[in-house]
């Protein structure tokens, strides 16, 4: 609103319509906040009903009596597991990228054209990459990723077929932060940097990715918020058994190979959608997984803060 | 060679280094359009593009596709999948323009008309919305707005009326509709209002300086001036609802049924399945060929669709970098 000296016109002198937006819009930024009120006091309140603390530490057992079959804790390291796979993949690839396009970015085309595919990822839904990942890992020459079936088909479905799609899913906003990030840092930086004699490659390793620290944070934070409230990649790649199974006698490579679920495919398992009408333990998973992503939320505002407050910049915080 | 790798490397191969694993984005890119493509192939050459006509029950259509075996006749792939992608463009197109409508006049009241307290509470308040799982948005669908609309909105006699066809439970348009709009708001929101921050002040001073009212020089100067940044919220919104797969399975009843207009207020209760659900719910059959390819074609569809609207979006953002008006 223009403010200052002066009378300010009252809203019962202007006409109708004027008047009916103003009360639409009053309503709108009302409603939302209400309807955000809402999803959180509901999904809280029925996660402290349901939620008691063995249930994150008691393995998931099919019965049919809801208080007596066991609690989420596969999910819950599922959940864990699928997450360090999609962010160990995507950060080399999304610094490297943002590090090539901010820092290099020679031929121009080309440059175009890999900001082009990343945002062409990011705004690909979730469920054709899921269907893409699964055209990949049915592939014969895959099935070391997974396991082949005695029909001779490759089931195509693990930990590291699903933690793979989970990286295209991260990519995008690690991307975008670690570049908005180099763009922000001066130029003085860069060229106090080379006239003491540093190569660009040596500039980028001590100067430039020091000072980006907390963008790529903020990048990986934002990563794993998509990468755990994800549903559709782990419906389809990761095999949705109820305890995690590796695959295989070798212990590390036995686990990626193996299936599982997480937090999300188990509250859609026990919704009425999936086969379960286990409410009270969807509600629980839900709220568990609604914690963690308010938390993750939190983190990156913290980021941004102090970010904004020690280098006076502005942060990177701006991605939803 | 661990001594080449110890020491700095020249710029030139650091380059060359750093731009490869730039490229395997651009790979990962073409593998999509490559496979996805590939694997939906038998239906496009054995249907070529009719079968997005309508003609026949498309559930029972891809019912029959289970039972063929490994290689099987062309009449298998026969699908008229109209129903389901009249869903899709059903619920996108009801969901889209009502977010537009509500993120407009949430975005002119938090950049406007709101005290600084509401203000700063807004922010948070949108990121949360926009961070909210859709599984979680789905959850809450099926559990509390089903139930409540299929026993508090539904008649009996409007169950009744239709129960030869259909089974309304509650579950269908109106709930997928709603829950998707609160879904793909908070994008439009964040979009226009950095756009609406960005307008100049002087000329929002200019209008009041006039006489208008500071409602009215809103909707009159500061809207116009970001019909670009609204053209993209539009284009990431339409991108977001169209591939929205978890939350519409769980709460649009999982039916491919075209709901019909001409039902007058039952239209906004019958079940649907869109592109992006039909995908989730086929997903256990993808063994047998002439599935799995419907299936992809959907998947393609759905890229295709993607890709168009990245397309569109880069296109409107070019003008916008003239004006540095924030897309």
């Amino acid at each position: 609103m223009v403010s200052g000296p002066g009378r300010r016109s009252s809203p019962l002198t202007w006409r109708w319509r004027d008047r009916i937006v103003l009360a639409a819009a009053w309503a709108g930024g009302l409603g939302l906040c209400a309807i955000a009120a809402a999803i959180v006091i509901y999904m809280g309140f029925r996660g402290v009903q349901y939620l008691r603390p063995g249930l994150l530490f008691t393995r998931p057992a099919p019965g049919t009596v809801q208080s007596q079959s066991g609690g989420f804790l596969d999910p819950l390291l599922g959940t864990g597991l699928l997450t360090l796979i999609g962010i160990l993949l995507a950060m080399p690839l999304a610094v490297g990228s943002a590090v090539w396009i901010a820092e290099y970015g020679r031929p121009g085309w080309l440059a175009r054209l890999v900001e082009s595919s990343i945002e062409i990822v990011a705004g690909t839904p979730d469920i054709v990459i899921a269907i893409f990942g699964l055209a990949i890992f049915q592939l014969s020459l895959l099935a070391p990723f997974s396991f082949t079936a005695s029909g001779g088909g490759v089931y195509g479905k693990s930990f590291i077929a699903a933690g793979a799609m989970m990286s295209l899913i991260a990519l995008p906003p690690l991307f975008t932060a670690t570049r908005d990030g180099l763009q922000a840092v001066p130029v003085h930086m860069r060229e106090a940097a080379f006239a003491l004699g540093k190569t660009r490659i040596a500039t980028i390793r001590r100067v430039l990715i020091p000072s980006v620290r907390s963008n790529i944070a903020t990048g990986v934070t934002l990563g794993v918020s998509r990468i755990i409230g994800d549903t559709a990649i782990v419906l389809l790649l990761l095999g949705g058994t109820l305890h995690i199974e590796a695959q295989g006698s070798i212990p590390g490579l036995g686990l990626l190979r193996g299936t599982g679920s997480t937090l999300t495919s188990y509250v859609y398992d026990n919704s009425p959608a999936g086969e379960g009408a286990a409410e009270q333990k969807a509600y629980a998973a839900a709220f568990v997984l609604l914690v963690f992503v308010l938390g993750l939320n939190v983190i990156v505002d913290r980021i941004g803060r102090s970010q904004a407050n020690s280098m006076g910049l502005a942060a990177a915080g701006g991605v939803v | 060679m661990l001594e080449r790798l110890r020491h700095p490397w020249p710029d030139h191969r650091a380059e060359r280094t750093l731009g490869a694993v730039s490229l395997l984005v651009c790979f990962v890119v073409l593998a999509m359009i490559v496979f996805v493509g590939a694997r939906a192939w038998p239906t496009f050459s054995h249907e070529g593009l009719s079968w997005l006509g309508s003609g026949g029950d498309v559930q029972q259509q891809m019912g029959n596709m289970l039972g063929t075996g490994v290689h099987p006749p062309a009449s298998s792939f026969y699908v008229r999948a109209w129903p389901i992608v009249y869903g899709t463009l059903l619920t996108t197109a009801m969901a889209v323009p009502l977010a537009l409508t509500i993120a407009l006049l949430a975005s002119i009241f938090i950049v406007e008309l709101a005290p600084a307290a509401l203000r700063r509470l807004a922010i948070p308040v949108i990121r949360l919305l926009a961070s909210v799982p859709s599984v979680i948005y789905g959850l809450i669908g099926v559990l509390v707005l089903v139930p409540f609309v299929g026993n508090n909105l539904i008649t009996t006699s409007e169950k009744a009326s239709v129960q030869n066809v259909v089974e309304l439970t509650g579950a269908g348009l109106a709930v997928a509709v709603v829950i998707l709009t609160v879904m793909i708001t908070p994008i439009m929101i964040a979009l226009i209002c950095e756009a609406l921050a960005s307008v100049p002040r002087s000329w929002r001073e200019g209008a009041v300086a006039l006489g208008v009212n500071p409602v009215r020089a809103v909707m009159a100067v500061t809207l116009k001036a970001i019909r670009p940044a609204i053209v993209a919220a539009t284009v990431l919104a339409t991108a977001r609802a169209l591939g929205e797969a978890v939350m519409i399975q769980m709460v649009s009843g999982s039916r491919s049924f075209a709901p019909k207009p001409v039902d007058g207020w039952i239209f906004f209760f019958e079940p649907l399945r869109t592109l992006a659900s039909a995908i989730i719910d086929n997903n256990e059959g993808l063994g047998a060929p002439a599935l799995r390819s419907t299936v992809y074609a959907f998947a393609f569809l759905l890229l295709f669709s993607a890709f168009a609207l990245s397309a569109a979006g880069y296109l409107v953002k070019l003008p916008l970098r003239r004006y540095h008006v924030q897309g």
